[in-house]
């Protein structure tokens, strides 16, 4: 599935959600279900570091596409590491540095994740995009 | 007794609504809101009268120096000092530290001197006196304090010799809310022959402070955690202590003449208060400070004491909380884990249900690493706080814990 795609997957899972609650049920749900990575991944290179919460990405390349794992000691952030790892993962670096992530609007959770915050949802597509462009200039 | 409906009115934030929710305000540790008086004071001295202070000559240079100079009266007064020469503008409580820390460090802290500070501190009464211990070789010690929040005091007669020239503590923990004992402190300090500066950021909004009873050699505050503007606070010092330490910042204002050979500086409180003070900002502090005297402090204390029992209680009520600093004597601050949620989930949800509060390490991460955690949420009461904000916030608290299913009773 292309980046496309998958986002338009996940506008049209959340959008059965009336309710806020039910949103963060459901990231909730992501959170926990996420696998968490390897100890030894959770360096400080890959440290999103914040105030709030510690979030790590990690990143591999496989046959020309980026892998990533994440973890966070809390659920929430780690819900939403798990939808951007969804939307990412298995992708080339080329077109993750180029993808235009409509549905973080669309799913109206950039309003409460503050950009501000370093451990907020823009934080982490930075990382993750610094990831694929770092690999596709060492290609 | 207080009108807590007539204060809420003159709050009009109170009355904004967040997410389509109404607002609970309860991050009053991190800053107090404005009432009217305050903001219509200031919007006054912008649209009628701003000009600079000290040395116009004009009727409205001369209106904003009255006033500038009356509100520094106001804090003498509030804080019952000697002198108007006591009280010296700053931006607030970290740089009243940083002044002393600069200042009284460098006429008074030799190498191997010690500057004593308790576990409890807030970053701003901790960093500064590193930087000093740094620069001068000098060595910083810790009071170390108790599970329930308390000072563990039995360490201080070890602690405190006549090594020790200064001791930094913080009046109230703007983490446990434990009101420290700092007039005993302040003696025992003083009969090794230290100095003590008091960090009253979370005591001044909360109880009367009276500077001469107390003994303290410094006492630091902010504007905007008393209802008053964000920007400005106020260092006391005594006055002969003040005397002797050397100006921090030059520029206009600190000096008496200048010439190139050399330069001698101004009088109390003016040789601390380099360039244009924001003086519009200070005049606000004033009118904070009034507004908080025709409350009463003694008033504000009871009911807050009352909110917060009540609070307590409420919260104990929920399951899986645990609450963290217990003191006998306990300001309305509120610190707490959920569960093992973490606290930056509790937050996020409470946000969403139109609750301010907290989270984080609280620029305090001796007390984290003291209970062995990477953060807390705050709720932090203030004297518009009503209970039935109480109960919404223990709804709030019990909703979080049923969505990470802990189980309520």
């Amino acid at each position: 599935m292309t980046i496309e795609e998958i986002e338009k997957d996940i506008v049209a899972e959340f959008s059965v959600f009336d309710d806020w609650m039910d949103k963060y049920a459901y990231l909730i749900e992501l959170g926990s279900g996420l696998e968490g990575m390897d100890e030894a991944y959770k360096t400080e290179d890959n440290l999103i570091k914040g105030c709030q919460s510690r979030v790590w990405f990690h990143a591999e390349m496989k046959d020309g596409l980026l892998y990533f794992t994440a973890d966070s000691d809390a659920i929430i952030t780690k819900g939403i590491a798990g939808l951007l790892i969804r939307v990412f993962s298995g992708q080339t670096p080329a077109d993750i540095a180029k993808a235009d992530l409509h549905f973080i609007d669309e799913i109206r959770l950039a309003q409460h994740l503050s950009p501000t915050r370093s451990n907020g949802l823009l934080a982490m597509v930075k990382q993750i995009k610094m990831y694929a462009i770092a690999a596709a200039a060492t290609k | 007794m207080l009108d807590i409906e007539k204060i809420r009115s003159d709050f009009p934030i109170l009355q904004e609504k967040v997410y389509g929710k109404r607002l609970v305000y309860l991050d009053n540790g991190a800053t107090t809101q404005r009432p009217l008086p305050v903001v219509e004071k200031m919007t006054e001295y912008y649209l009628k009268y701003n000009s600079n202070v000290h040395r116009g000559i004009h009727f409205l240079s001369n209106k904003c120096t009255d006033a500038n100079e009356e509100a520094r009266e106001d804090v003498r007064r509030f804080l019952h000092a000697a002198s108007g020469k006591e009280i010296i503008f700053t931006r607030g409580t970290t740089e009243s530290i940083n002044l002393v820390a600069q200042t009284f460090g460098e006429a008074f802290i030799r190498e191997g001197d010690e500057i004593l500070v308790t576990e409890m501190e807030h970053h701003a009464n901790i960093v500064p006196w590193q930087m000093l211990c740094e620069r001068k070789g000098a060595v910083l010690k810790v009071i170390p304090f108790r599970d329930n929040g308390e000072l563990e005091l039995s360490h201080l007669d070890t602690l405190l010799t006549e090594k020790v020239k200064l001791v930094g503590i913080a009046y109230v923990s703007n983490v446990l809310g434990t009101v420290n004992p700092v007039r005993s402190i302040i003696a025992r300090a003083h009969a090794v022959g230290a100095k003590v500066l008091v960090d009253g950021a979370q005591a001044i909004q909360h109880m009367p402070i009276d500077v001469q009873e107390l003994d303290c050699d410094f006492f630091a505050f902010s504007g905007h955690k008393i209802y008053g503007p964000t920007g400005v606070g106020v260092l006391y010092g005594k006055e002969d202590l003040l005397d002797r330490m050397p100006p921090w910042q030059g520029g206009g204002e600190m000096i008496r003449e200048v010439r190139f050979e050399k330069t001698t500086y101004n009088e109390l409180p003016f040789k601390f208060e380099a360039g244009t003070p924001d003086f519009i900002g200070i005049i606000g502090l004033g009118e904070a400070i009034r507004y908080v005297e025709a409350l009463g402090q003694e008033n504000i204390a009871a009911y807050e004491q009352e909110l917060l029992a009540y609070a307590m209680d409420k919260m104990k009520e929920v399951a899986g909380i645990r609450l963290f600093g217990e003191a006998a004597c306990k300001s309305s601050v509120i610190s707490f884990a959920l569960g093992d949620i973490h606290h930056s989930d509790t937050g996020v949800l409470l946000d969403k249900m139109g609750i301010a509060i907290r989270t984080g390490q609280l620029c305090a991460e001796p007390v984290m690493q003291h209970y062995g955690v990477t953060g807390m949420v705050r709720a932090s009461l203030a004297m518009y706080n009503t209970r039935e904000e109480i109960d919404l916030f223990c709804k709030g608290l019990a909703k979080v814990a049923q969505i990470f299913g802990i189980k309520q009773g």
